[in-house]
């Protein structure tokens, strides 16, 4: 028999934190500081709307792009939050998750040796993504020493003639780094003069801290018309399982992407859209208080870091803090494991993120303050010994 | 900053106050001068502690208690709500709106005991025109906290 299965896919590595997870799994009272997704449930009111959508007996198909009204709430909370503003009927494409759209995006953008430029550390899915879409990613190792934002100096010295798609993954997972309207002028600027598009994940984006609102990089002069911005409910509203994102960008490529999407997938499932509906339009209050926890647990994690004198960045976004474990000698995967087996606390190597995450672990901060306190303690006790040791 | 304060507060009166002012990015200075504060105009009223009661005894019982009154020339409904609300028992007295004036809850160790009190101390005021007992069966949720919950993690572990 032949081989049944594509090259392409299998040369594909699986993800390094599900890896890591698998054991961690394994072993009996381990507090895991791993998870990605918000702790919250979906506030009731958006519950009850998806439940009270599937009672009318709302289960058909919806349009490929998604409920017009669903659509016509995204653009007005795009205006109301983001300072973005787009055609409901044209530039809007409702995707299962924001996962969906970032692999459309890439699939209706490049064509073989097209190169796309990926800053890592950053979210396991873009550099598959970009493979399977037959472009060759290109990675840009952000660095500690400017907080994991990207220079304009990197963004230069990673182009070539073949670059044609930039991802800016800010607020960004797992660092928690932000992108300032002023680090975002000067990409900007190398972007309009070389050409290039720009694929914004901005998932995390209504997850900013200390009075740092986030900035959508295609707000900036010059940039609307060559930038997909992707956007989803699972992280603002706590709607992980309901599976619901979106794209917005100019006409030309939403057209393509609804094709994808269209034979792919069909439409993003309806009973979450009528849900994100109710979440869009009432749901502000809800945000508001889940962003006051995160920020609680943020700033409980960075002044427990100062006393045990861990080298972390202030993050700003998402819902991660990355501290440096490169005093300790081992690489993150070495730390992981031996925090795994001395003290039942797993957080996720830093390389899971690319090479770029060398020297740093992940951990997030979607935890009740009860459990972040054990494993703060935990991780206190944990680098102490090694400390004594050294 | 008050509500901020007040809003943590609320659902954990016990947090220390070195870890309330990280929790929150203050000094703890200025957290303590703050609770202080409130304490005294009044708008932090106490610190109590939620209970399950149904769980540590079966001697207790608590009950809703709709009355119509006659207000007072001058007075109002004041000072037929302070004559109830300074009983002991009563939890607490709200004016309301709608088919009767003040909604009194109470707390007795029996039922007779609560019912007696109806009738022979709230019934018996002279401004008090009728009275409907309500007894609570079972509590599902209180304050805002659902009792008979324990806390799952069910979250998965994926890429």
């Amino acid at each position: 028999m032949r081989n049944p299965l594509s090259q392409t896919i299998v040369n594909i590595k699986p993800s390094g934190i599900r890896r890591f997870f698998d054991i961690a799994a394994e072993r009996k009272d381990t507090i895991s500081l791993g998870v990605g997704e918000p702790d919250f449930d979906t506030p009731w009111h958006v519950r009850d709307e998806g439940i009270y959508s599937l009672e009318k007996g709302k289960t058909f198909y919806t349009s490929n792009a998604g409920l017009m009204e669903l659509r016509e709430e995204i653009c007005r909370y795009l205006t109301r939050r983001m300072d973005l503003s787009y055609d409901p009927k044209t530039e809007i494409l409702v995707t299962v998750g924001g996962s969906e759209a970032i692999d459309i995006a890439l699939r209706a953008m490049v064509d073989p040796g097209d190169e796309v430029l990926i800053p890592q550390p950053s979210y396991v899915s873009y550099e598959p993504c970009a493979v399977l879409a037959g472009a060759k990613p290109v990675i840009i190792e952000l660095k500690n020493e400017n907080e994991f934002r990207l220079t304009p100096e990197q963004l230069l010295s990673a182009i070539t003639d073949k670059s044609k798609i930039l991802i800016m993954p800010y607020p960004n997972n797992p660092t928690g780094a932000i992108m300032e309207k002023e680090d975002l002028l000067e990409i900007v600027r190398i972007c309009v003069e070389k050409d290039l598009f720009v694929l914004s994940d901005e998932i995390y984006a209504e997850l900013t801290f200390g009075g740092k609102k986030h900035v959508s990089i295609a707000t900036l002069p010059g940039m609307r018309e060559r930038t997909i911005v992707i956007n989803g409910f699972s992280k603002s509203y706590a709607m992980t399982g309901w599976r619901l994102g979106y794209a917005c960008g100019p006409k030309e490529i939403l057209q393509q992407m609804t094709k994808i999407h269209q034979f792919a997938i069909m439409c993003a499932p309806t009973t979450s859209q009528y849900a994100a509906i109710e979440a869009l339009k009432n749901g502000d209050a809800d945000v508001d208080g889940m962003r006051e926890s995160y920020n609680q647990r943020r700033n409980f994690l960075m002044h427990s870091f100062r006393e045990m004198q861990l080298p972390c960045f202030e993050p700003f976004g998402a819902f991660y803090v990355f501290p440096c474990i490169r005093e300790f000698g081992m690489t993150s995967e070495e730390f992981a494991f031996a925090l795994l087996d001395a003290q039942k606390l797993a957080v996720v190597p830093g390389s899971a993120f690319g090479q770029g995450g060398e020297g740093f672990v992940r951990i997030s901060y979607a935890y009740s303050l009860k459990k972040l306190e054990t494993a703060m303690t935990r991780i206190a006790a944990f680098i102490e010994t090694l400390r004594n040791k050294a | 900053m008050r509500e901020k304060i007040l809003t943590f507060i609320e659902k954990n009166s016990r947090v220390e106050l070195k870890e309330l002012a990280v929790l929150l990015g203050m000094s703890e200075a200025d957290v303590a001068g703050e609770l202080e504060a409130m304490e005294e105009e009044g708008i932090i009223c106490g610190y109590h502690t939620l209970i399950d009661w149904d769980k540590v005894t079966t001697e207790r019982i608590n009950a809703v208690i709709e009355v119509r009154v006659t207000p007072q020339r001058g007075r109002g409904f004041d000072s037929i709500a302070e004559r109830i609300y300074k009983y002991p028992e009563v939890e607490s007295v709200y004016l309301m709106s709608g088919g009767y004036d003040l909604l009194v809850m109470l707390e007795g160790k029996t039922l007779r005991e609560v019912s007696s009190f109806v009738s022979e101390k709230l019934s018996t005021l002279e401004s008090v025109l009728s009275t409907t007992t309500h007894f609570i069966l079972k509590k599902y949720k209180d304050h805002g906290t659902i009792l008979h919950q324990e806390y799952k993690d069910e979250r998965e572990i994926l890429s």
